[in-house]
C-alpha cells in the first residue's frame, strides 16, 4: 500500500473490470486534468460511472434545449467532482469536446467548480458543500406546484454530508414527501483529509437516510448494470425521497491513486503525471 | 410594519402564482388566510434556515418569487453563505423579509440584535437591500418586488412605527426620497434609512425651533445607492450627517461616504457618521432604550447637529 494510502472498509463488491466505454470516459478526464494541470482527480474518478449510468440511460434532457421545461435536473452537490460532469456533457453535446483542454483556464466556462449560466447542462453553481440537496428539495417543490414530472437528483460526496444544512433539508424533503427527489451519496470513504471513518464516521449511513425518511438502497457505484437497475427503480417509494447510497472508490480507475487522499486533488500535473494517468487506463 | 409586509406577500400571491411564502418558525396562525387558500405555495418549514435560502433558490431557479421570512439576525447571518452562493450569485428574486432590523429586539439580547445586517448585506454582490420607514411605505416597496430581477433583503422596523412617508412623493426601488428641504443654499443635510428617517424629521423639527435650516433625504433603498441624490444635496452642504440604526462599519453611512470621497475628493464637505460603535450592545429594554444609549433618539440628533452648526458660527 502506498504512503497515505487508507485502509478503507472491506466492502466485498465484486466490481467488474471497467468496460472500455468507463476507460474512455476517464481518458477524457485526463484530458481536462492535462488542459488544467490540477484537478480533483479521486474526487471525479470515482463519480464516473454514476455520472455515465444518469446520462447514458436515466436522466431526460435535450442537449440543443439546456433549459427544457420538461428535463429532469441533476445537481452535482459535489461541485469539485465536475470533470465527471463535465465529461458527460461534452460526450452528450451540450458543449464541444474541446472545451475539456480549458479546463480552468482564463476564459474558460469549465471552471473547478461548476457554474450554472456559464456550463450548458448545469443546473445550479456548487462548490460550497451542503448547498445542493436544498436547492433540489426547492425544485422538486417547485415541480409539484407546476405539475410537471421532471425528477430531481442531487449527487453529494461522504465528506459533503458532514454539513449539517444535508439534515435540514433531508428532514424537509421527508416531510414533504419528495419522491420526486433522488438523494446519490458518492461514497468512496475518504475525504480531502482522510478516511471518513476518522474525520467524521458517517455510519451506519444507510439507517441515518432511513431515519429521514428516505427509501433507501445501496450499491456498488461502479457496477454499471447494478446502478442501471437501481435508478430504473426510482421512485424506491411513492410516498418518499429516495436515497442511493453508491459504494465507490477514490480515484476508481487509476490503480496509483485509488484510496489515496493524496489524490483527492492534484495541482502543477506536469506532463509526466499525465501520462501515467493515461498509462494506467490503457 | 410587519403585518402590512406579510399581508402584501398574501395579496401579492393573490395576484401572481409565482409568488410564495417560506417561514421558518413563526408565529402561530401566521399568513393563514393564505394556507388556507393556496397551501401549496404556503410553507412553514422550521428552524432550518439555511435549508430554508437553498430550497427557496431551488424555487426561483424554476420561475417562482420566493418571500422567505424570519427574524433578520438569522435570515442574514446564519446562512449567510446560502445567501450569498445560492441566491447571489445566481442573482436570483428571491425575497428576504427581516424581523426586527436594528435594535428592535432589544429585551432579548445581543443574539437578536440585527446590527450589521445592512452592512454584510449590502457587501454581496447583486443583493438588493431596502430599509423602509413606515407600513404604507412598505406596501409601496412590496408592490415593486415582484419584478425586481435579484435577490432583495427587506429590513422590517418595530411595528406600529409612526407613519411620515407620502404617496406623492412617490416610489422606486433605489430612488431616495426628499422628505424635507432647507431654504438655504449651504445647508445641513441629514440622510437617514429606515425608520430613522423618522427621527430625523423629528430632529429637524426642533433644529427648526432653534432656527437650523435642515433637509431631510429618506434612503429607502440603501443598495443600489441614489447617488445622484447623495451628490445632489452633498455638493452645496455645509454639513452631511447620516443617521442609521446600524453598524456604522459597512453600514449606509459607509455607502454615502464612498460615493462622497469617490466623487466630491476635496471638496467634500465636512460628513458626521451617525449609528452604532463597533460593539455589541449589553443593555435591555426597549428599542427606544438603546437607541438613546447609542445617540440615536430625536432630541440626540439635534443636538449633535446642533453642535456642529454652533462651531461653524463661532468661527465664523
Amino acid at each position: 500500500m502506498a504512503a497515505g494510502q487508507a485502509a478503507v472498509q472491506a466492502l466485498n463488491l465484486a466490481t467488474p473490470p471497467l468496460d472500455d466505454r468507463s476507460k474512455h470516459l476517464r481518458r477524457l478526464a485526463v484530458r481536462a486534468l492535462e488542459g488544467g494541470e490540477r484537478g480533483h482527480v479521486g474526487s471525479s474518478m470515482s463519480l464516473v460511472e454514476i455520472m455515465r449510468v444518469l446520462y447514458d440511460d436515466i436522466l431526460r434532457y435535450r442537449p440543443a434545449e439546456p433549459k427544457w421545461r420538461d428535463r429532469d435536473r441533476m445537481i452535482l452537490s459535489k461541485g469539485h467532482g465536475c470533470i465527471a460532469l463535465y465529461v458527460m456533457l461534452a460526450e452528450k453535446g451540450f458543449f464541444p469536446l474541446e472545451e475539456l483542454d480549458s479546463f480552468c483556464r482564463r476564459d474558460s466556462i469549465l471552471g473547478g467548480h461548476p457554474e450554472a449560466g456559464k456550463v450548458p447542462g448545469v443546473e445550479a453553481s456548487t462548490g460550497a458543500l451542503g448547498h445542493g440537496l436544498s436547492v433540489g428539495v426547492g425544485m422538486a417543490l417547485a415541480a409539484r406546484m407546476q405539475k410537471r414530472d421532471s425528477r430531481v437528483i442531487v449527487v453529494m460526496g461522504d465528506g459533503e454530508i458532514n454539513e449539517g444544512s444535508v439534515w435540514e433539508a433531508a428532514m424537509c424533503a421527508g416531510k414533504h414527501k419528495l419522491s420526486n427527489l433522488t438523494a446519490v451519496i458518492d461514497y468512496n470513504k475518504i475525504q480531502s483529509a482522510g478516511p471518513t471513518r476518522e474525520i467524521q464516521d458517517l455510519e451506519p449511513l444507510i439507517d441515518k437516510w432511513r431515519a429521514f425518511n428516505f427509501a433507501t438502497i445501496d450499491v456498488d457505484g461502479h457496477d454499471v448494470a447494478a446502478l442501471r437497475e437501481a435508478f430504473q427503480q426510482l421512485p424506491l417509494a411513492q410516498d418518499r425521497p429516495s436515497a442511493i447510497i453508491c459504494h465507490t472508490v477514490k480515484g476508481k480507475g487509476i490503480a496509483f491513486a485509488e484510496n489515496d487522499a493524496n489524490w483527492h486533488h492534484k495541482s502543477k500535473i506536469a506532463n509526466d503525471v499525465v501520462a501515467k494517468l493515461y498509462a494506467a487506463l490503457e | 410594519m410587519r403585518q402590512t409586509c406579510l399581508n402584501m406577500v398574501y395579496e401579492l400571491a393573490k395576484r401572481d402564482e409565482r409568488a410564495v411564502f417560506i417561514g421558518s418558525d413563526l408565529s402561530p396562525g401566521l399568513l393563514t388566510n393564505m394556507q388556507k387558500e393556496m397551501p401549496e405555495r404556503w410553507y412553514m418549514e422550521g428552524i432550518t434556515e439555511a435549508n430554508v435560502i437553498g430550497m427557496a433558490a431551488g424555487m426561483a431557479m424554476e420561475g417562482h418569487v420566493p418571500y422567505v421570512n424570519t427574524i433578520a439576525t438569522f435570515i442574514t447571518r446564519r446562512c449567510y453563505e446560502q445567501v450569498a452562493v445560492d441566491l447571489c450569485l445566481h442573482n436570483l428574486p428571491v425575497r428576504l423579509i427581516g424581523n426586527g432590523g436594528g435594535l428592535v429586539y432589544a429585551p432579548l439580547g445581543p443574539t437578536h440584535l440585527a446590527i450589521e445586517d445592512i452592512a454584510i448585506m449590502r457587501a454581496l454582490p447583486n443583493m438588493t437591500v431596502t430599509a423602509v420607514c413606515d407600513a404604507k411605505e412598505m406596501v409601496r416597496l412590496m408592490n415593486c418586488t415582484l419584478d425586481w430581477p435579484g435577490p432583495i433583503y427587506i429590513r422590517l422596523a418595530k411595528g406600529g412605527d409612526p407613519v411620515v412617508s407620502r404617496e406623492e412623493l412617490g416610489f422606486a426601488i433605489g430612488k431616495a426620497i426628499t422628505m424635507r428641504r432647507a431654504r438655504t443654499r449651504r445647508a445641513i443635510v441629514l440622510m437617514a434609512t429606515g425608520v430613522m428617517t423618522t427621527n430625523c424629521l423629528k430632529a429637524a423639527e426642533l433644529l427648526a425651533k432653534d432656527g437650523i435650516d435642515v433637509s431631510v433625504v429618506h434612503f429607502h433603498t440603501i443598495k443600489p445607492l441614489d447617488e445622484e441624490a447623495v451628490l445632489e444635496f452633498a455638493r452645496d452642504a455645509e454639513l452631511v450627517a447620516t443617521v442609521e440604526e446600524g453598524v456604522k462599519i459597512g453600514g449606509f453611512g459607509s455607502a454615502v461616504a464612498d460615493v462622497m470621497i469617490e466623487q466630491l475628493s476635496t471638496s467634500m464637505p465636512p460628513l458626521l457618521r451617525l449609528g452604532l460603535p463597533d460593539e455589541f450592545p449589553h443593555n435591555y429594554g426597549l428599542q427606544d432604550d438603546l437607541l438613546d444609549i447609542y445617540g440615536l433618539m430625536p432630541g440626540q440628533i439635534a443636538a449633535q447637529i446642533a453642535k456642529h452648526a454652533k462651531k461653524k458660527a463661532r468661527v465664523a
